[in-house]
């Protein structure tokens, strides 16, 4: 027995429809043959979409209605069962991530995916540094993985500096930038903050665009040397003084691609290894409770200012290292590669995989970076599942996949404290 | 106290303001070592901002600010924080998805990097010992006595000198007003701290103080030890309601005799 509630509800929601769709579907302005324009309605059309939208109405009304309300303020089962497999998640992506060049039926094109994942996956992890721990909004985080980029790209052009060396100075040079940013944004919070962040980002990238005499302007930055092995450059040939001749393998155009994949993995978990680290001292404290109550920070005694400014100056070096790495496996770089859209990712993987959560950013970035490529036969659907994808996390999970924090110091056992348990936006 | 001691705090003539709006002038109060002293006022008296102009911000725009003799009106905040005092701020303003033992371990920035915490966590739980039992809760998960205790443990942590209390009492219920005020007394007379208290609860807050001064719009209407406030027909007229009959005395002891 149907309940006379849920048919009622399920009739209006097909009135709405009703009313949406006669105009955008039953009516259609079609071309006659004598080339003038005429109305075609198409009600049956018009009637089809409003069943569905009553049956879907019913049915969804239905099944909310036999799954009742469960009060309780302890973890959803979902949570609960996540939090279970984010013990193991961590170690198995971890060892896979290692033994992923070894693996056999890993070609190429897979390490290209997985070193394109894992830039995502240290950019995420550099984000969340500013975002989820300092929560600072940054929406021009790409500005920094350019300057990264073009820091080696110039420094190896002009003055002929080696991979190695660039290395450092890209990500000195991004946080240098990061604390002149940083320094005019401080009184700005959220919103403001935002749009400064955004601006800064378009102004990095419009900067590179036009000072054509250095940059190269739209054209970019080509021939940008590879990376060697600690000295042994990767060559074909094969010599006594390169890798293959050193190590006396047969040279093999994948070396180098194995070698890119262990240089942003290990720069990856560095990046994490810093993060978690700093966490659990009294400046990774800091920047939480600057993210909790400004005012309260202060009141404790806390240099606001320069709190802030290595929340900055430290997210934006680890975007500088991510450039350097971007444009040493490029070996070309142009403006176009630093557009919001990257911006948005960045932050999207953030706030996917529950801000503040370094296993959360990781399996967001992999699903993100990851299933976009996995999806790329869709061609111009692809967005639409990519949005789709996004849309349902954020329903099902709106604390991000990841939705817990673990408390960085605890008396004796350690406790996951739900993100269930706090307000929208306070996970 | 001997009259020869020197006030660990002195304000001297303060004038202070946010944009156009003057909301204190001229103020001079002082408050002597191991003292508890309080700050009564109607809404918008400048309360509030007075103790945020101790703490340096928004800065005095006149006079002087003396913390143990030495001027301290011209630092930035963080630095003020750092020479003894601590602020337990109105509202609470406890760290909601940090831990209690997070939030604590906050308090004690402001100490040399390293140290062991474990002393003065101990004196916290002593003062709250339901902090102690919520250690690693999320502090936004507690009452609101709760976070208050937690504030107020929290702003401990650095072993001040002086700590100024900004409206513990707001939203509370009064049971747990009570409670925390006779924590206050307690950590008075068993170390000697010092503290100055901004309260709306007049009644309760002149009960509990050795001296208390009256803010009338930004200038010091009127100053005595509490009783002598308390007994003043002015104070009782603008702040405890008139004839009101006074509600029941604290718990254990009254004041002690300034």
């Amino acid at each position: 027995m149907i309940p006379a509630a849920a048919l009622r509800d399920a009739g209006l929601a097909a009135l709405v429809a009703l009313g949406l769709f006669a105009p955008l579907v039953g009516l259609r302005t079609d071309v006659s043959p004598t080339g003038g324009l005429f109305l075609r309605t198409r009600w049956a059309d018009v009637a089809i979409v409003c069943g569905i939208v009553f049956l879907g109405r019913l049915v969804l009304s239905l099944w909310l209605g036999q799954r009742g309300l469960r009060p309780s303020t302890g973890p959803g089962p979902w949570t609960a069962r996540l939090e279970r497999a984010g013990a193991f998640v961590a170690p198995v992506l971890l060892g896979l991530a290692v033994v992923l060049p070894f693996i056999p039926g890993i070609g190429r094109y897979e390490l290209d995916i997985g070193i394109l994942v894992l830039t995502y996956v240290m950019l995420g992890w550099g984000l969340n540094i500013v975002v989820g721990l300092a929560g600072l909004l940054d929406l021009g985080y790409v500005a920094f993985y350019a300057i990264g980029a073009y820091s080696y790209a110039l420094l190896a052009q002009y003055f002929g500096l080696s991979f190695w060396v660039c290395l450092p100075l890209a990500g000195i040079l991004a946080a240098f930038w990061g604390v002149l940013l940083g320094f005019p944004v401080l009184r700005l919070r959220g919103d403001y903050l935002a749009i400064v962040t955004l601006a800064f980002g378009e102004i990095i990238r419009v900067v590179l665009i036009n000072w054509v005499g250095l940059t190269g302007g739209p054209n970019g930055i080509g021939g940008i040397p590879r990376p060697s092995f600690f000295g042994l450059p990767f060559s074909m040939e094969g010599g006594p003084g390169t890798f293959a001749g050193f190590f006396g393998l047969e040279p093999s155009p994948t070396h180098r691609v194995i070698f890119l994949y262990y240089l942003i993995l290990g720069l990856a978990l560095l990046t994490n290894w810093v993060t978690i680290r700093l966490r659990r001292q009294p400046l990774g404290r800091a920047w939480e409770a600057l993210r909790e109550d400004e005012i309260a920070c202060r009141a404790l005694g806390i240099n606001v200012t320069t709190t802030k400014l290595s929340a900055f100056a430290l997210g934006a070096m680890f975007g500088g290292f991510a450039g350097a790495f971007f444009a040493t496996r490029q070996a070309f770089v142009s403006p176009e590669s630093f557009t919001f859209i990257e911006s948005a990712i960045i932050l999207a993987i953030v706030v996917l995989g529950g801000l503040g959560s370094q296993v959360g950013v990781a399996i967001a970035a992999l699903v993100m970076i990851g299933g976009f490529e996995l999806f790329r036969d869709l061609d111009e659907w692809r967005m639409l599942v990519f949005g789709g994808a996004m849309v349902a996390i954020m329903v099902l999970r709106p604390r991000g996949l990841v939705g817990t924090r673990t408390p960085t110091v605890a008396l004796g056992k350690k406790r996951a404290i739900s993100g269930d348990l706090v307000s929208e936006g306070h996970g | 106290m001997s009259a020869e001691q020197s006030p660990l705090l002195e304000l001297d003539a303060v004038s202070a303001g946010y944009g156009p709006v003057q909301a204190l002038s001229a103020v001079s109060i002082r408050v002597m070592p191991g003292e508890i002293v309080t700050l009564i006022g109607a809404n918008g008296a400048g309360k509030s901002t007075l103790l945020m102009t101790i703490c340096g911000d928004p800065k005095p725009r006149s006079g002087r600010v003396l913390l143990a003799g030495t001027d301290i009106a011209g630092l930035p905040t963080h630095a003020i924080m750092r020479q003894g005092l601590a602020q337990s701020p109105e509202g609470r303003r406890v760290f909601p998805r940090m831990t209690i033992r997070e939030n604590l371990l906050m308090g004690a920035e402001t100490l040399a990097e390293g140290g062991d915490r474990s002393a003065q966590l101990d004196q916290v739980f002593t003062l709250f010992p339901r902090l102690r039992e919520r250690l690693a809760q999320r502090a936004g998960t507690l009452s609101g006595g709760e976070q208050q205790m937690l504030a107020i443990g929290r702003a401990l942590m650095s072993r001040p000198r002086l700590l100024l209390l900004d409206e513990p009492s707001l939203g509370l219920a009064p049971l747990v007003v009570r409670q925390i005020f006779g924590a206050i007394r307690d950590l008075n007379g068993k170390t000697g701290l010092t503290v100055l208290l901004v309260e709306q609860n007049a009644n309760l807050a002149l009960r509990l103080a050795h001296r208390g001064y009256v803010l009338v719009n930004g200038r010091i209407a009127m100053e005595g030890t509490g009783a002598e406030l308390l007994a003043r027909p002015e104070v009782r007229d603008a702040y405890l309601g008139g004839g009101a009959p006074l509600p029941p005395p604290l718990p254990a002891d009254g004041p002690n005799p300034a």
